[in-house]
């Protein structure tokens, strides 16, 4: 394509001018993102190919506001070819296929590069290997005019121990001390999500944060998938019909599109008064038009299916929440799949009661917020799930939030997550996904409901049961001076018939929460 | 009498103790005391108890504690019959302090004593607690203790203490050994009791004098129907004109509500001799409108099944029509003696005409 250089140059430069919009606005925010953006690519290479991460974060002052980062990762490595361009060119990466990552375009990693190349003049020191015989660095640094990866220094060195990873390191002029809070919460945030991760992180004050994995379980890799009916555009649908080899509009529709089978792709042509047997390179663009707009209109194609997603699941999202705040109960979910826009997404849900989790004042509320994997940690006021937390009548489901304490968690897997800005915090509110944000927190409630409801009963049943041991011995002295009689009656009988009745009353100690 | 009672206490006992060895939950059916549960009896033209009772069983984590009360009081009574010793409502509330059963307030505990009143269907003068005596009497009459041990045997003449004597159990409780009186005066207030004393009612009249002090004490009641039916005196009461006295005079004659578990308190052959509504009028008698909550009274009263008869409510429609209220001392104003010079011998014959 024409222009593609052209554009590829404006883009580096485009950023360089434009950083705040990508989260490098002020040294604080700057050393937040470029922490958060080099964990995430690490976590990716680990995880979209069923590696149990192994992710070391070492940051490390150097006086002057100048940092130094050094994300290790144990992932798939990156192949020798492709260093220079992973990390030097803007716009280069493996994120254009429909699959649920963590960044979007695989922006992150070179912006970081781009900010520590303006504030420290640093190059970007990269060591990988795919496990082979060799490990190789690169020392690397971006032409923005060009958008051109600069290798300054390359290595090429034996890998007796097949080490298999990634390591980057980067300067840059940042500022921690303000930055803490956030980062620190950010690992921990990150081990909630990810209870199969290793997560080491060496801050320039010398402590040591370490999150040890708590399973070896792992969802599988998101999968590549065609695009939906719902999700095309004109232009899309267009190069579809190039490169397809289908003779008619039938088996176009079969062959390329997600979840459309042979009755749906039938159904639909028939509903929009369309000849199955056409020719698609026959269409007009006018029927190219029509089928287009009627399919975002269908509402009969199955929705989309959530194999390209990789949810956490129900097991590790409350393995990763009990770890952190060993709750007394814990309600998880996950709703079934949907779509905005064609874009598939999952929502999965936790509501965690009691334990380690504080009561917060009356007008805050504890919720911890998950966008394919990466917490989010800024603007909650502004996010869909504060908007559902204020809508929910909470009461119907015996919760205080101003006395009891509870966490909320949401975890929104998509192919393309609604973010609101380029900023990656906050989620907007699309009516479909506030709609499965507002169930599955209401079907985690109905279980808090239940536990608490049980709790009370079981409360009921004790203070009922210690009544009456206060009260026996008591009723049996006075029976005995009435009566006139020598010793009191025994009221064992009593008890036991008493304690056999909780019992069958469903009295059970705490739940076990795993 | 003792051993009456310690035999119905020790049968509570016993009942509980069965119940507690079977392993079942203990429960005591007591007599529901509640408003809705006292009705008028005609045959013996008293207000009684329905047969509605309620359960108090150790089952219902609500009624534990109440039960326990019960039978602390039932214990407590036990003790106090068997060692002879007596108590009141306010010794008993106290004493149950040193107790696992948390009577929350002195109402509380005297509930519980009435409930074990009806459990028992006896006075709590008979198992020895007794009220604060503030009834009177005077006049001659010679009487012998029965009881306590310490006086048995022991006479007095009613009329040898110009104060009146209290009416308390060993005076309620006492034989009659001689009586030179025809009737009986039963007079709401002191201050009129010892004009008539001083007056020598008891010599013009005949009439043995009885002061309640307001709202007769039960005591003072037992005592007026003994008179009434063992000596078969006639009794005459004298109130306030106002709905308070009315029914002051009306407990005496057919039963109060709080009692109505119990027998043996009421004279129903009694008659109220005054202050009528009516009298205000004939005697013309200094007189004070009547307030909001008399008014209210009234009309509680006219519901009253009691106030039924021609006579009660006639009363009763006189005080709402004139709306006033006067008091027996409002004959001082006619002189210090005009209520026993003029009142007492004219109402005496209305009354005698009217039967």
């Amino acid at each position: 394509m024409s222009g593609e250089k052209f554009r590829a140059i404006s883009v580096a430069d485009f950023f360089y001018k434009n950083r705040e919009i990508a989260g490098f606005d002020n040294p604080v925010r700057a050393t937040y993102t470029i922490v958060r953006e080099l964990v995430e690519n690490a976590l990716d290479a680990c995880e979209q190919y069923s590696i149990l991460p192994d992710v070391r974060v070492k940051l490390i002052s150097e006086g002057e506001s100048i940092y130094r980062l050094k994300v290790e990762d144990n992932g798939i490595g990156i192949p020798y070819e492709q260093v220079p361009y992973a990390f030097g060119q803007v716009l280069f990466g493996s994120k254009y296929t429909l699959r649920q990552s963590r960044g979007i375009f695989g922006l992150g990693g070179k912006m970081a590069v781009l900010y520590g190349q303006i504030t420290a003049h640093s190059e970007v020191k990269v060591t990988s290997s795919q496990g082979g015989y060799e490990k190789y660095t690169f020392e690397l640094s971006i032409n923005i005019q060009e958008n051109k990866p600069i290798i300054r220094r390359k290595e090429i060195k034996p890998n007796p121990s097949r080490w298999r990873g990634t390591i980057v390191e980067i300067k840059f002029e940042g500022d921690y001390a303000r930055a803490k809070p956030k980062i620190v919460e950010y690992f921990k945030q990150t081990s909630i999500i990810l209870p199969y991760a290793n997560l080491l992180f060496i801050d320039p004050d010398g402590i040591l944060y370490r999150f040890d994995r708590i399973t070896n379980i792992m969802p599988k890799p998101p999968q590549e998938v065609k695009p939906h009916p719902h999700g095309v555009d004109i232009e899309m649908v267009k190069r579809m019909i190039n490169a397809s080899r289908s003779s008619t509009l039938l088996d176009f529709l079969v062959n390329n599109f997600h979840r459309v089978g042979y009755a749906t792709a039938l159904n639909f042509l028939k509903s929009i008064k369309m000849d199955p047997k056409i020719d698609p390179r026959s269409l007009k663009p006018e029927e190219i038009v029509k089928i287009v707009n009627k399919m975002k209109e269908y509402n009969d194609f199955r929705p989309p299916d959530a194999q390209c997603l990789s949810c956490i699941g129900p097991d590790l999202l409350k393995m990763g929440i009990v770890r952190e705040f060993q709750p007394e109960f814990v309600a998880v979910t996950q709703r079934p799949p949907s779509a905005y826009s064609g874009h598939p997404f999952i929502v999965e849900a936790a509501i965690a009661y009691g334990g380690r989790i504080p009561l917060t004042p009356p007008d805050e509320i504890l919720v911890y917020r998950f966008a394919n994997k990466i917490p989010l940690l800024y603007d909650l006021h502004s996010d869909v799930t504060m908007k559902v937390i204020k809508k929910i009548n909470w009461r119907r489901y015996k919760m205080d939030l101003t006395t009891m304490p509870f966490a909320f968690f949401v975890h929104i897997c998509s192919t393309k997550i609604p973010y609101k800005t380029v900023g990656k915090e906050f989620i907007a509110d699309k009516p479909e996904v506030e709609h499965e944000i507002e169930w599955a927190f209401k079907t985690c409630a109905r279980q808090i409901r239940q536990y608490l409801s049980k709790k009370e009963k079981i409360n009921v049943m004790q203070k009922r049961l210690s009544i009456f041991e206060k009260y026996f011995p008591i009723l049996s002295q006075y029976a005995m001076e009435l009566s006139g009689e020598s010793k009191p009656p025994s009221y064992e009988k009593l008890l036991r018939r008493l304690q056999i009745h909780a019992k069958e009353n469903g009295e059970r100690s705490i739940i076990k929460t795993n | 009498m003792e051993k009456e009672v310690l035999l119905k206490l020790t049968e509570v006992g016993r009942e509980i103790y069965r119940q507690i060895e079977r392993g079942e939950f203990p429960k005591i059916k007591v007599p529901n005391r509640s408003t809705s549960n006292v009705i008028f009896d005609e045959k013996s033209n008293q207000l009684i108890l329905g047969p509605e009772v309620i359960e108090k069983s150790a089952g219902n984590i609500k009624q534990i504690r109440p039960l326990a009360q019960l039978l602390w009081v039932a214990s407590f009574a036990k003790k106090l019959v068997e060692e002879k010793k007596s108590s009141t409502l306010r010794d008993l509330f106290y004493h149950s302090l040193n107790y696992e059963i948390r009577f929350k307030k002195q109402i509380e505990s005297n509930e519980t004593v009435t409930d074990l009143e009806a459990l028992l269907m006896e006075p709590r003068e008979v198992f020895n607690i007794f009220p604060k005596e503030r009834a009177s009497i005077f006049g001659k009459l010679i009487i012998e203790f029965t009881t306590p041990e310490t006086h048995k045997g022991i006479r007095t003449d009613l009329s040898s203490n110009p104060d009146g004597m209290m009416i308390g159990l060993s005076v309620a409780h006492a034989e009659f050994i001689s009586c030179k009186a025809d009737k009986v005066f039963v007079i709401e207030k002191n201050a009129v009791f010892r004009r008539f004393i001083e007056e020598r009612v008891y010599d013009k009249f005949n009439a043995i004098l009885i002061d309640t002090a307001g709202q007769a004490p039960r005591l003072a009641r037992l005592l007026i129907r003994r008179l009434n039916t063992e000596l078969g005196l006639p009794v005459y009461i004298l109130t306030d004109a106002d709905p308070w006295g009315m029914h002051i005079a009306m407990v005496i004659i057919k039963g109060s509500a709080n009692a109505a578990h119990l027998r043996d308190l009421t004279t129903p052959s009694a008659k109220w001799m005054g202050l009528w509504a009516t009298d205000i009028r004939r005697f013309n008698l200094p007189s004070f409108p009547l307030t909001k909550l008399d008014e209210e009274r009234i009309k509680v009263l006219e519901e009253d099944p009691r106030y039924k008869e021609f006579e009660w409510q006639a009363e009763l429609q006189e005080f709402k029509k004139i709306k006033r209220r006067a008091e027996l001392e409002s004959f001082s104003a006619h002189g210090l003696s005009a209520i026993v010079d003029k009142y007492l011998p004219k109402k005496m014959k209305m009354i005698s005409e009217m039967e």
